[in-house]
């Protein structure tokens, strides 16, 4: 088939054009939203990386405290397997072999001023519980009194006394009063 | 949103509260010889249907615990008479049985009952008889003074015991000139296995002999010191349901009650004193325990004593002028006694390694304590006029004196067979007896005022 000269200088001429428009460059307009899409792309991407990066340090933080407080927590159960003090029959003096004990307590309510304890006094059944009342908070208070000479704050002791009312052991051997006439430090 | 915590507490409490199962059979461990013996004749029932109590077993078991009668078996009863009219004197005082109880019981409506009893002297019916043969042919003048006692009451069927109680009250106050305490009850507390019972520590009130024991409270902490208002309707006492201990005064008949003190440091033994009004308590709230007193309808506190050494254990003299207590101050535990216009203190015991627990008897003459001598912790008594001490038990570990408004018995909490149990003894030490747990470790006993 053959296309007439009038058509084939159309389908030429068109393309032409609008190449020639092409070439004659983009606006000031145009070159301006470019630069601008690129700052906004360049700056997206800052930002996630800035937030991405604030994560990793929020989390490794978190991971620090974590750690922090599993030491902490380490520490307070090392301590709360020897939390008890005994003392001897009718006695509020605490016995120098308990001394290293409170020294640990000590040590580490110290260090960590946000820990409290409450110390519990105890006594055995002889004697009437009212009086034995009087007994266990004395027992309580001879600890406290160590803590606070070891540098403990008093707002992070508080003493509570059960008397002879919460038995460690039952019954009335000289083994169960012995095992019932006791302070014990409680985190 | 106070009333609704009350209420709530309440309900709780409404729901918590059950009967319980326990009944403290008492065991007489000592006995006295020389016990007037005294027949209570079976009472005989008019009526339809079952006769709905046993009244006298209550009454003869009231008399026998009392330590001053020898009530004796239906084997050893010559007859059975049911009025004064129909005793034959002379049978009974040739069996040596001076005195007798005779009555009858009558059905007079639905779980009505009339109940007519009479306390006989039969020497003095024997000795009558003899002198109306005398004077047959003079002027017939019917005297009835063998004849004690007579009444008679109209009660309801669930009040039985309760009745039972009040006659053996009569008796006994005829007989011995002294106010019969045996419609009283006691309060307690029953410590049960802190591992299969997630409330071991229980409060507990019930008729004085055990019976109709009703738990007034249940905690997982425990509970201590429980004393009653004068009134008979209200007790004071510790708790340590917050973690540490708080007085409260809860009424035993509505449930309800309120927290009296919530101080640091010990909250302790509380006393109402006799006119009720006031609140004798223990605060360490200044460092060290001390003896207060507080009006109860105001709150307002008044410091007793003032000493560096344990002061604790305040019990009222029944004038309500002063407070006995229990002080370190001159070395081991002694009471002493504070008056409490002048707050002057005097030493009362002196006897032993240490004296605990002071409680006045109702006519202010003697002081009932714990007394600890070479290690050993007996109930004793000790006269206010002479300062003569006198030990009354021989069980393990005595604690918690508590005297029976007529001043006759004390109750005490001691360890029988490693178990902590309830004790009588009374007051001249010659009639002891047990009162064993059920279940758990049963103390702090505090007997009730007479009820009405």
């Amino acid at each position: 088939m053959k296309l007439s000269n009038t058509l084939r200088s159309v389908l030429i001429a068109v393309p032409v054009m609008t190449l020639m428009a092409c070439t004659s460059g983009p606006s000031e307009e145009e070159l301006a939203a470019e630069r601008n899409r690129i700052a906004a792309e360049q700056a997206a991407a800052q930002k996630a990386a800035e937030e991405a990066n604030a994560q990793r340090v929020q989390a490794e933080a978190a991971a620090r405290l974590q750690r922090a407080e599993e030491v902490v927590k380490q520490e307070r159960e090392a301590l709360q397997a020897e939390q008890t003090v005994y003392f001897d029959f009718d006695r509020s003096t605490i016995r120098a072999e308990f001394y290293a004990t409170l020294d640990k307590h000590a040590a580490f309510l110290v260090k960590h001023s946000d820990q409290s304890v409450v110390i519990q006094g105890h006594t055995d059944s002889r004697g009437t519980p009212e009086y034995n009342i009087a007994l266990g908070e004395r027992r309580a208070q001879a600890v406290e009194t160590y803590l606070l000479n070891a540098g403990v704050s008093a707002s992070q002791i508080s003493v509570v006394s059960f008397g002879e009312e919460k038995p460690a052991v039952s019954g009335a051997s000289e083994y169960a009063f012995a095992q019932n006439r006791r302070a014990v430090v409680v985190y | 949103m106070k009333r609704f915590w009350l209420s709530l507490f309440c309900l709780i409490n409404a729901v918590l509260s059950a009967y319980s199962q326990a009944q403290l059979n008492i065991i007489i461990t000592e006995g006295v010889d020389n016990a007037t013996p005294i027949a209570v004749v079976p009472f005989k029932f008019e009526g339809e249907g079952f006769f709905p109590g046993e009244i006298t077993d209550v009454v003869i078991a009231d008399l026998r615990r009392s330590g001053k009668f020898n009530p004796v078996s239906m084997a050893q009863m010559p007859q059975f008479p049911n009025t004064d009219s129909e005793v034959d004197y002379d049978t009974w005082v040739d069996k040596g049985i001076n005195t007798i109880v005779v009555g009858s019981v009558t059905e007079i409506g639905p779980k009505r009952y009339r109940i007519d009893y009479e306390l006989i002297d039969t020497l003095r019916g024997s000795q009558m008889a003899l002198e109306g043969q005398s004077l047959r042919d003079g002027q017939l003048v019917q005297s009835r003074t063998h004849v004690i006692a007579a009444r008679s009451l109209t009660v309801s069927g669930s009040e039985f015991r309760q009745f039972a109680h009040r006659i053996a009250d009569v008796i006994y106050e005829k007989l011995t000139g002294q106010k019969g305490a045996f419609l009283t009850r006691i309060a307690y507390v029953v410590v049960k296995d802190r591992n299969t019972d997630p409330r071991p520590y229980q409060l507990v009130v019930s008729d004085y002999d055990g019976e109709n024991a009703f738990r007034l409270l249940s905690s997982d902490e425990p509970l201590m010191s429980p004393s009653w208002s004068p009134d008979g309707e209200k007790l004071a006492y510790v708790s340590f349901e917050n973690g540490r201990p708080q007085i409260f005064i809860q009424d035993i008949y509505t449930t309800q009650r309120v927290k009296l003190t919530d101080f640091p440091g010990i909250n302790g033994a509380p006393r109402f004193s006799p006119d009720g009004k006031q609140l004798a308590m223990v605060l360490s709230k200044d460092g060290n325990p001390e003896i207060y007193v507080m009006d109860i309808a105001t709150r307002k506190l008044t410091r007793v004593t003032r000493h560096r050494a344990i002061d604790t254990e305040p019990a009222w003299s029944p004038d309500g002028q002063s407070l006995i207590f229990s002080s370190e101050r001159g070395g081991k535990a002694q009471i002493y006694r504070v008056n409490l216009s002048n707050k002057r203190v005097k030493r009362l015991t002196f006897e032993g390694e240490m004296n605990l627990g002071g409680t006045i008897s109702p006519d202010g003459r003697e002081l009932v304590l714990v007394n600890r001598t070479q290690g050993n912790y007996h109930i004793a008594r000790q006269n206010l006029q002479d300062g003569a001490l006198q030990v009354l038990t021989t069980t393990y570990l005595d604690e918690s004196p508590s005297l029976a408004p007529n001043g006759s018995m004390i109750i005490y909490s001691a360890l029988h067979e490693g178990q902590q149990v309830l004790s009588l003894v009374s007051l001249d030490g010659r009639f002891k007896a047990r009162l064993p747990a059920v279940e758990g470790q049963i103390k702090a006993p505090s007997w009730s005022p007479f009820l009405m």
